[in-house]
């Protein structure tokens, strides 16, 4: 990559990963921790909501959030035409 | 056929599996044995990272311990997932760029100094050591009780089968015997929680038979009933400031496990990483979904099945006669009126059960056929023995590679590298050997150790090495040090000195994520306090950031080409 477009490249990426972490302390810390009581007065099937995101929702959500910065991280590199599929050779 | 005839063929079946794969895999060089030649499909990577990750403890001890805690057992099932995204989203891709042997490499690279790569060596190490003896034990639990073979000879039986496929195929091998006891473990992890689900609800699919069945309820009932407090209800056992400081903590400590990180090293290039990352969150997840489902069932089913029951004729239940031998269960008659009564005082209450005990009697509990009970047993097996194999590779290319090759003998050859990493693999199959036969009674205690020290020292050491270029070698050593002593001294005082828990209230299980404050806050001060790092390093972080796979100056082929 030409040492140009470097920092917009980090700019992006760290971008991404700032806003997949906040839904990952969101959902996990936030929402199944510290308001746990106050979502425990919705249900889902036949569960408290907030014990059902502390023991199912927020591992669904951290599933989903790595591959969605993989698959986003992908369209970067495409646009800033890094070649992925070939074996580093170190 | 008896549960023992079934049990001594599955083990025999899957250990001939493992040898087999073993002997397939062997290697000849060093980067196949400390990095299976780099060669690994992202996929098969998730699937072997996901057997390397599940222990003994997620897969025979989880479930009973968030039966026993109900909500406040989230912190095992949040934590031990979480930290996959820290790692996908920030060390992974990186580290795999950087694309060396081990964690201490990247810290004694990184950060130019043999001190920090030696400090992280001996984290590594008394991380990596820990966590094996547990898993030895695990192996021996399941040979005692499932096939009445002493604890002893079981541990033994483990030892050589993990060694002839660890020392023949390192790392390769080591990966494909994984990927086999992934499958094993989920499949013998999900025919009870499958046969649970439909019998309590006529709901076959665990997660569902959760979330919409009316079991979970039903045992909510139960426990008001008996005293305990409503099993959803959150911090009745534990704060809410412990609650999170835990999780936080064994998120950050996951991340951080070196037997964990090194497994990134071994896929093709740093977009395999970050799919290898997303696959073994999804495979493990498959069984962490599932553990809440058997957790309450089984809870629910052993409540039914013995409260309020005369003594005698519960006593004349098969499986409740063979857990007593092993005193993971026992049964008394405190107020002597032949009835069995479990209360939340253990004084009084008729019941005693052990954590470890819910997933493997699950099945007899639930009267499943004798060969499930069998395969529970061989899954147990294949958690302890995958966990116990990858642990055993980061002790020996630690000494192996960061000690005799970096700091030793910077001219051994390909040859001496890799019989030196085979030796050490046999010496630390003996050390974890010995720790399953004579486990020492601090065990339990030192886990959260493990995951303390690996949150107080690799998680911020790494992380600001890649996303902060100023950090410098005096910033991550003195953040290291005051981490690492800050966490080792909270939970030496408290688990062996019965020290208050002045920081808050925060037990020691959760002291990590003070330890790592601590450790970032630290390193980013004495930085900037400190001399840049020389110019080379900046570009070796420049460089990590660009995922390219050739180095930086032949990818820059002009402008008008790209986009």
């Amino acid at each position: 990559m030409n040492p140009q477009r470097l920092p917009n490249y980090w700019r992006q990426n760290t971008a991404l990963i700032r806003t997949l972490l906040f839904v990952w302390a969101l959902v996990s810390l936030v929402l199944s921790i510290l308001l746990v009581q106050a979502l425990n007065k919705i249900s889902i099937g036949t569960l408290p909501l907030g014990f059902w995101m502390a023991q199912q929702g927020s591992i669904f959500v951290f599933v989903a959030l790595i591959f969605l910065y993989a698959k986003q991280m992908d369209k970067l590199d495409r646009q800033y035409n890094i070649p992925s599929s070939k074996p580093d050779e170190q | 056929m008896t549960v023992e005839v079934w049990t001594t063929i599955f083990v025999i079946l899957t250990f001939m599996v493992y040898l087999y794969i073993g002997w397939r895999a062997r290697v000849r060089d060093s980067k196949g044995f400390f990095v299976a030649e780099r060669g690994v499909p992202a996929i098969a990577n998730g699937a072997a990272t996901a057997a390397d990750w599940m222990s003994a403890a997620s897969f025979m001890g989880m479930a009973g311990i968030i039966s026993a805690l109900g909500y406040d057992g989230s912190i095992y099932l949040m934590g031990w997932t979480g930290g996959y995204v820290l790692l996908a989203l920030l060390l992974a891709p990186y580290l795999r760029k950087f694309g060396k042997y081990t964690v201490p490499d990247f810290v004694g690279d990184r950060y130019y100094s043999t001190a920090a790569r030696l400090v992280a060596v001996v984290a590594a190490l008394f991380v990596s050591i820990t966590y094996v003896a547990g898993q030895m034990q695990g192996v021996g639990i399941v040979f005692s009780r499932f096939l009445q073979v002493p604890v002893g000879i079981g541990v033994m039986i483990g030892m050589v089968i993990v060694a002839f496929f660890a020392i023949l195929g390192g790392m390769k091998g080591i990966t494909w015997t994984q990927v086999a006891q992934y499958i094993i473990l989920i499949i013998a992890y999900l025919i009870p929680a499958v046969a649970i689900a439909w019998q309590l609800t006529g709901n076959p699919i665990p997660q569902l038979a959760f979330t919409f069945g009316d079991v979970v309820g039903n045992l909510d009932q139960v426990w008001v009933d008996l005293g305990f407090g409503a099993y959803t209800e959150p911090f009745a056992r534990k704060s809410m400031l412990d609650v999170l400081f835990i999780t936080i903590a064994l998120m950050v400590g996951t991340a951080g496990l070196p037997h964990v990180i090194v497994r990134f090293y071994t896929v093709p290039n740093v977009r395999a990483a970050r799919y290898s990352a997303g696959w073994a969150l999804l495979f493990i997840a498959i069984l962490y979904t599932s553990a809440p489902t058997i957790a309450s069932f089984s809870r629910y089913n052993l409540i039914t099945t013995l409260n309020n029951q005369p003594l005698e004729q519960v006593q004349q239940l098969d499986w409740v006669q063979k857990w007593q031998t092993t005193e993971l269960l026992t049964l008394k008659d405190e107020n002597q009126n032949g009835i069995v009564e479990w209360t939340p005082d253990e004084k009084t209450s008729d019941i005693s059960i052990h954590p470890d005990m819910i997933v493997l009697s699950t099945p007899e509990v639930a009267k499943l056929a004798p060969w499930v009970v069998a395969l529970v047993a061989a899954g147990g097996l294949a958690a302890a023995l995958s966990t116990a194999s990858g642990l055993l590779l980061v002790i020996s290319s630690s000494v192996a590679h960061d000690i005799y090759y970096k700091l030793i003998n910077p001219n051994a050859t390909e040859g001496q590298r890799v019989l030196v990493g085979r030796i050490m693999v046999g010496v630390a199959i003996l050390i974890a050997g010995y720790f399953g036969i004579e486990p020492p009674g601090f065990v339990a205690q030192v886990v959260a150790f493990a995951f303390g020290l690996a949150a107080a020292s690799f998680f911020p050491v790494i992380l600001l090495g890649i996303f902060d270029k100023r950090t410098n070698r005096e910033g991550a050593i003195a953040g290291m040090v005051s981490g690492l002593l800050f966490t080792t001294i909270y939970i030496i005082g408290v688990k062996f000195y019965s020290m208050p828990l002045w920081f808050l209230g925060v037990s020691a299980e959760g002291i990590g994520t003070v330890g790592m404050l601590i450790n970032l806050v630290v390193t980013l001060v004495v930085s900037r306090l400190t001399p840049a790092p020389p110019p080379e390093i900046q570009a070796l972080v420049e460089n990590l950031r660009a995922p390219g796979d050739a180095p930086l100056a032949l990818t820059d082929i002009g402008e008008e080409q790209l986009d």
